[in-house]
């Protein structure tokens, strides 16, 4: 039992955070909200110079060739800092499924996709036919797509993108109008599902990490802030209806990290318990997400409430990542079925 | 990052479960469950079982050899733990001593205060109990105003030999650092196993002048020593769980003051930092109730399917939050096993695992419905009802969950004092 990260995986965490200190400013995710597509392609070229946006590619194809474990902290660190780009879409969810899609169709999407994903001359977008839009899909250069239980594979010249109004400008969604082909087909049938779970529950560490970092950013800002405002001769931040508020949340926080960290592990080592793991995570990172971003605004109080503060960046993130690929409440009915489903010891 | 158990340490988890099968008091054998902690004679068989424990090593698996224990690693210790909840084994009657008098000891004793005090603690022959509140001195701890004084009349010997092979000699490491005697006088209360331990650790003020945090002392009292006097007091289950403790002249021999004189608040928080979870409190209570919280539920669910499904999200959450705490402790004690140590983010477990324990109690009891307040045929709370009884005082002893949310915010977010 050895519960920590090594000098490497923290090291590639604090040249990320560097990193997104010089470009990833508040000004330049307010850049995105108003950008074509939400992100930079600049900035995802030199993501990907640094090894990140291709860090689950093997090294043949000009990647890292890590894992998850690896994965999870810079994950995290896109959440503390506000990245707009769509790492979790790509690293986490689309690069695994290239890597073990079958056949012909695997090899030749291996070949097309894997070199420009870790030069970061492409990018991924994933939809299931249940979500209303895609998210990420006008950006992405290879769209993976779910339609009546088979799992597609659809590059951008082959369909429409309809953007939808959203609420997060780093992160846009779009309806994507396409055809399935046996041309596009990856995986169908059973082996589908087993795809498309695997899709689901990296979807559920990868986003519940991202809302980590998130939650983490939510909770530093709102302990400045209470810091600096002085009412009644003091720092709000003496009174203890505030402390105990930041407390709170400070301690769902702390406790939802290593579960996310943990459901990092058992993904990467297929663990048979996988999903039950992924779905605590979600469960408990979608829930601090939504604690922090509820404390930071009430202890911000109204100048929170404004668009010229930064906290709405970071706050309207952590609810649209709280909700995606399933919120607290539906992991937590995962949970308790999954649980159900072993006999009793 | 990896997270399975060694195969050394799953032969030392099949090792502990075959002892505890064979061992732990059970109805099959005729052996239980014992009678209730909080009664004379039930207090006296969860001694016998401390002492069960002690003979084939298993009472205190983590501490040096020399002590009675087994110099076993920190999770070790977490898989004795696992397993000892697992196997339904009885509450420890020697936990206040073990849990927090003892890491207390191992930082602040002399060799010869660790040799008198540790084995006999390990064994069960000597339970300790706690006396730091006052009836005036709750979450503020440094009101505390029973005092204690060196005795004018000298002495070296101190009390009817309480000092053990010590007595009065003292000045080795961070004790006393004199001979002589001290007599207490004051008032301890909320004693848990106060009205039947052996001995008490307790802070008293020893230089009223000083600044509050400063003057106080650290020791260690016979219960028995003449002035002592312990008025018990039924707790929420009617039963004498903790006492009021009388401080009448105590003389008391300078060797049982614990670290040095004046420096007692130091030494208390490094007990309070023990009793929060610095020294990773078990998980193994909160995730053996998690998984008996799903049981239930199953069960209710057959029976009563409407009920239960309008608890369905708080067993989930129940039991994902026990999970939490564990890999929580696995992280924290990673850490600690390579050299690192533990400072606020104490408060942060205490006020996790208390109200995570108060939250699958009060699901279950949900679960149960018009069954939750039935008593036993016995008169006694059953399991549910009594761990519930239990989880309520946990957001309030080991400091409120208010104190503790004061420290996450001062300490760990840095936000100004009061």
């Amino acid at each position: 039992m050895h519960f920590a990260f090594d000098e490497q995986q923290l090291e590639f965490r604090a040249q990320l955070r560097a990193f997104a200190e010089k470009e990833c400013t508040p000004a330049a995710i307010r850049g995105a909200w108003t950008s074509p597509v939400g992100w930079s392609r600049p900035r995802w070229v030199a993501l990907a110079e640094m090894g990140v946006v291709g860090l689950t590619v093997p090294e043949e194809h000009g990647g890292m060739g890590l894992g998850l474990v690896d994965l999870v902290l810079l994950l995290e660190e896109a959440g503390r800092s506000g990245l707009p780009e769509p790492l979790v879409e790509t690293a986490a969810l689309g690069v695994p499924v290239l890597l073990d899609a079958p056949g012909k169709q695997g090899e030749a999407l291996r070949a097309r996709w894997l070199a420009p994903v870790a030069d970061g001359g492409a990018a991924i977008a994933v939809g299931m036919s249940s979500m209303p839009a895609v998210p990420g899909a006008e950006g992405a250069d290879l769209l993976l797509l779910e339609r009546d239980g088979d799992l597609h594979a659809v590059p951008a010249a082959a369909v429409t993108i309809t953007p939808r109004p959203v609420l997060v400008g780093s992160r846009r969604v779009a309806q994507v109008g396409w055809e399935p082909s046996p041309a596009t087909l990856v995986v169908s049938g059973f082996e589908a599902a087993g795809v498309l779970a695997g899709i689901e529950d990296r979807a559920a560490m990868g986003v519940g990490a991202v809302l980590v970092g998130v939650a983490d950013r939510l909770i530093t800002m709102a302990a400045h802030y209470a810091q600096e405002r002085k009412q009644f001769g003091k720092a709000i931040g003496s009174f203890q209806a505030v402390k105990h508020h930041l407390a709170d949340a400070l301690v769902r926080v702390e406790f939802a990290r290593p579960v996310v960290y943990r459901a990092a592990w058992s993904l990467s080592e297929g663990d048979p318990e996988a999903r039950l793991h992924a779905s605590m995570a979600k469960a408990m990172a979608s829930e601090a997400a939504t604690v922090a971003a509820r404390t930071a605004l009430q202890v911000h109080g109204a100048i929170g409430y404004t668009w010229e503060h930064d906290l709405h960046l970071w706050m309207k993130r952590a609810w649209a990542l709280a909700a995606s690929w399933g919120d607290a409440a539906a992991h937590r009915a995962r949970v308790l079925e999954l649980l159900l489903a072993h006999p009793p010891a | 990052m990896d997270l399975r158990f060694t195969s050394e340490q799953e032969r030392f988890r099949a090792e502990v479960r075959s002892w505890l099968e064979a061992n732990v008091p059970s109805p099959s054998r005729g052996t239980g469950p014992l009678p209730s902690l909080d009664t004379a004679a039930g207090f006296e068989a969860h001694r016998e079982w401390e002492r069960t424990m002690f003979d084939a090593r298993w009472s205190v698996v983590s501490w040096p050899e020399e002590y009675g224990g087994r110099g076993a690693g920190l999770f070790e210790w977490l898989i004795f733990e696992e397993e000892y909840y697992r196997a339904g084994a009885p509450t420890r009657v020697g936990q206040n001593g073990i849990f927090l008098l003892a890491p207390t000891l191992f930082e602040f004793g002399s060799p010869e205060q660790k040799a008198r005090y540790l084995p006999a603690m390990a064994s069960g022959e000597e339970i300790w109990c706690q006396g730091w509140s006052e009836p005036d001195a709750g979450s503020d701890l440094a009101a505390i105003r029973s005092r204690a004084e060196r005795s004018t009349a000298g002495g070296t010997g101190g009390t009817g030999g309480t000092g053990g092979g010590t007595g009065g000699t003292g000045g080795t490491g961070g004790t006393g650092g004199t001979g002589g005697t001290w007599v207490l006088n004051g008032q301890k209360t909320w004693c848990s196993r106060g009205a039947f331990a052996d001995w008490i650790f307790g802070l008293f003020r020893s230089d009223p002048e000083a600044e509050r945090h400063r003057g106080l002392t650290y020791f260690l009292v016979k219960m028995d020593s003449p002035g002592v006097t312990v008025r018990p007091i039924a707790q929420l289950d009617g039963e004498t769980g903790f006492a009021e403790v009388f401080f009448e002249d105590v003389e008391v021999p300078a060797a049982q003051v614990l670290g040095a004189v004046g420096e007692g608040w130091k030494v208390a928080m490094a007990t309070a930092g023990s009793e929060r979870g610095l020294s990773l409190r078990s998980p193994a209570r909160y995730t053996e109730a998690a998984a008996r919280l799903v049981e239930l539920y199953r069960r209710r669910a057959a029976t009563e399917p409407a009920g239960a499904a309008r608890r369905a999200d708080a067993v989930a959450r129940a039991v994902i939050d026990a999970e939490a705490y564990r890999l929580h402790t696995y992280w924290t004690a990673t850490r600690v096993a390579r050299g690192g140590g533990v400072g606020p983010e104490a408060s942060m477990n205490k006020l996790f695992w208390s109200e995570t324990d108060l939250a699958i109690h009060t699901t279950a009891l949900e679960l149960l419905g018009d069954e939750a307040e039935m008593l036993g045929d016995d008169g006694r709370p059953p399991p549910w009802l009594d761990g519930f009884l239990f989880a309520l005082a946990g957001p309030i002893y080991a400091g409120t969950n208010e104190i503790q949310r004061n420290v996450v915010a001062e300490r760990v977010l840095g936000l100004p004092r009061s």
